[in-house]
């Protein structure tokens, strides 16, 4: 056989396989214009529908005029908006920098030829497949520079399903402060609800926490609230590794909070403020948390003097202050670690409720005047420190 | 934890005052300026004390900074870039410092060669908002992570000495 030949017939080889494939993809169900609630196999949506005729939801299809900001595409993120797509929620509008890799492959959603791509392309491809009547909006940047902040802010003012109406609601599926920060400052500022969700390092925990500006603690109100593992810090090993992650706690973590999502945007049942998951003993502390009237967050305070303001809804609450008296019992062995912090040290433990602690503790606010502050700044410009600084 | 020497040289950093980030634009410029005042001390009492370990500036609104960090390592110095972006929500959350030219060389690195810092790093800058500023970032974060770090990836031939003449 000559070359041309071999040729030839590799091509023959390789259209015929393309076909397979062009064909695989046109298995993709057409968009469904009306949730019907008929019973046959080939209604995606009877089994969800069914919730009404079970009584648990009234109009199930409402689920199409919301929509949701899913921040962090990663273990937790992914498989949220994977749920909320197979819901058939309106509108999903993802935001990640990251790319996928292999080393994500133990936790769930991504597949391995997905490498390399980013999260929220292949995220959205997998979707849309799933469910084409999902409207899917993705971003990709860093929401906490300087740069993409007010993008982001914009994007979940402006992404609601009617036009100039924001989202129904921000899930933080994050995992470092300080995109937690961003989210809460944005929220803050334009009022809008969100969820907190985290998965501890170790992998053993994970907590989500409903945050209403003004009517409860906003994430800037105390240190973060975490679930105690009651594991003993000094058998804890950190060496080498940045952080432990299992399949497991990140999807029964998005499973939390996206029943919490569904309860939230159908009203049924009860959406928990605060709901937290201890691996270890299988274990759910539940509570929730009044915001802080001396919250660093201008915003937070602004939301709070206007939830003051309305007229409250009649219903009885079981509520404890961030500032709870300590308990007396130490089922978790909390215990005050000597931190040696050079500057402020003084730190009081704070049991917040059982099974639950803040991740450190809140600074002192009382003293006024710092020792050993910078010097006087009005008659130095700015042009001249960063010479200054330039020519060391 | 914070050793004996870091205290010593944190004592000496200036502490800062102004609660601002780059958000707000009209009181962002006093907090710049006292990042400044604290750095350009901070490297002076390096070189004073002959421990001078980086340089750093940034652009004109202060939001990014880049530069230059060195660490000696049995006579020899061994230099990375550094960078990192003032986020929006400075000064309640701390600069993300990165050496990217190490991403992926190390496990103590989240993606873009961000330093892993310690668990003791951020309750220790939250109980000190807004008095810690990119100094102390430096001294509490990224001093301690070379010190750790860089004798660990060149004893496993991870990075080797480059020498600046041969170039």
């Amino acid at each position: 056989m000559s070359a041309i030949e071999q040729l030839r017939d590799k091509l023959v080889e390789l259209q015929s396989e393309l076909e397979k494939h062009k064909d695989e993809n046109k298995i993709q169900r057409e968009k469904i214009e009306k949730m019907s609630a008929e019973v046959v196999d080939s209604n995606p949506y009877s089994r969800l529908m069914a919730l009404q005729r079970m009584g648990i939801v009234k109009d199930y299809e409402r689920i199409r005029e919301k929509s949701v900001a899913v921040v962090g595409v990663g273990g937790v993120g992914s498989v949220t908006a994977d749920m909320l797509t197979r819901c058939g929620v309106g509108k999903l509008i993802l935001f990640d920098y990251d790319k996928v890799e292999l080393a994500n492959m133990n936790r769930l959603f991504f597949t391995p030829d997905q490498a390399g791509l980013s999260k929220v392309e292949a995220a959205a491809s997998t979707l849309n497949f799933i469910n084409p009547d999902v409207t899917i909006e993705t971003h990709n940047y860093n929401i906490t520079t300087v740069e993409s902040f007010d993008k982001f802010l914009d994007t979940i003012k402006n992404g609601g399903i009617a036009s100039n109406s924001s989202v129904d609601l921000v899930l933080s599926c994050v995992d470092n402060f300080e995109a937690r920060m961003a989210i809460n400052a944005a929220c803050n500022e334009l009022g809008l609800n969100w969820f907190e969700s985290g998965v501890s390092e170790n992998a053993v925990s994970g907590h989500i926490q409903f945050i209403r500006p003004g009517d409860t603690a906003c994430f800037a109100c105390a240190p973060p609230l975490v679930v105690a593992e009651n594991i003993d810090e000094k058998t804890l090993k950190r060496e080498g590794v940045c952080a432990a992650s299992l399949p497991t706690t990140m999807g029964i973590t998005a499973g939390m909070l996206v029943q919490n999502t569904l309860k939230y945007l159908l009203n049924f049942g009860e959406v928990s403020d605060y709901l937290g998951y201890n691996a270890m003993i299988d274990f759910f502390p539940k509570m929730s948390l009044k915001p802080n009237p001396s919250c660093d967050d201008r915003h937070c305070l602004l939301r709070q003097k206007e939830f003051a303001a309305k007229p409250k809804v009649e219903k009885v609450e079981t509520v404890e202050e961030i500032q709870a008296p300590v308990h007396e019992e130490n089922n978790w062995g909390i215990e005050l670690v000597d931190s040696s912090a050079p500057v402020t040290t003084e730190a009081k433990p704070k049991e917040v409720s059982t099974g639950l602690k803040l991740a450190y503790d809140a600074p002192d606010k009382t003293e006024a005047v710092v020792e050993g502050a910078v010097g006087n700044t009005a008659d130095i410009s700015l042009d001249d420190l960063m010479a200054q600084m330039k020519s060391i | 934890m914070v050793d004996e020497s870091t205290r010593k040289s944190l004592s000496n950093i200036p502490l800062l005052q102004t609660r601002a980030g780059p958000r707000e634009k009209d009181i962002w410029v006093q907090r710049l300026k006292e990042e400044y005042q604290a750095l350009i001390k901070y490297v002076q009492n390096n070189k004073d004390t002959d421990q001078d370990w980086f340089r750093l500036e940034s652009n004109k609104e202060g939001t990014k900074w880049f530069g230059k960090c060195w660490y000696m390592h049995n006579l020899l110095k061994y230099e990375f870039d550094v960078e990192f972006d003032i986020p929006v929500t400075y000064p309640a959350t701390a600069p993300e410092i990165a050496i990217p030219e190490l991403d992926g060389k190390t496990a103590k690195m989240y993606r873009g060669g961000k330093i892993c810092l310690t668990d003791h790093f951020k309750p220790l800058w939250a109980r000190n908002v807004p008095k810690f500023g990119i100094a102390h970032a430096m001294a509490l974060g990224l001093a301690p992570w070379l010190a750790v770090e860089v004798p660990d990836l060149i004893e496993k031939g991870i990075i080797a000495y480059k020498d600046k003449n041969s170039e």
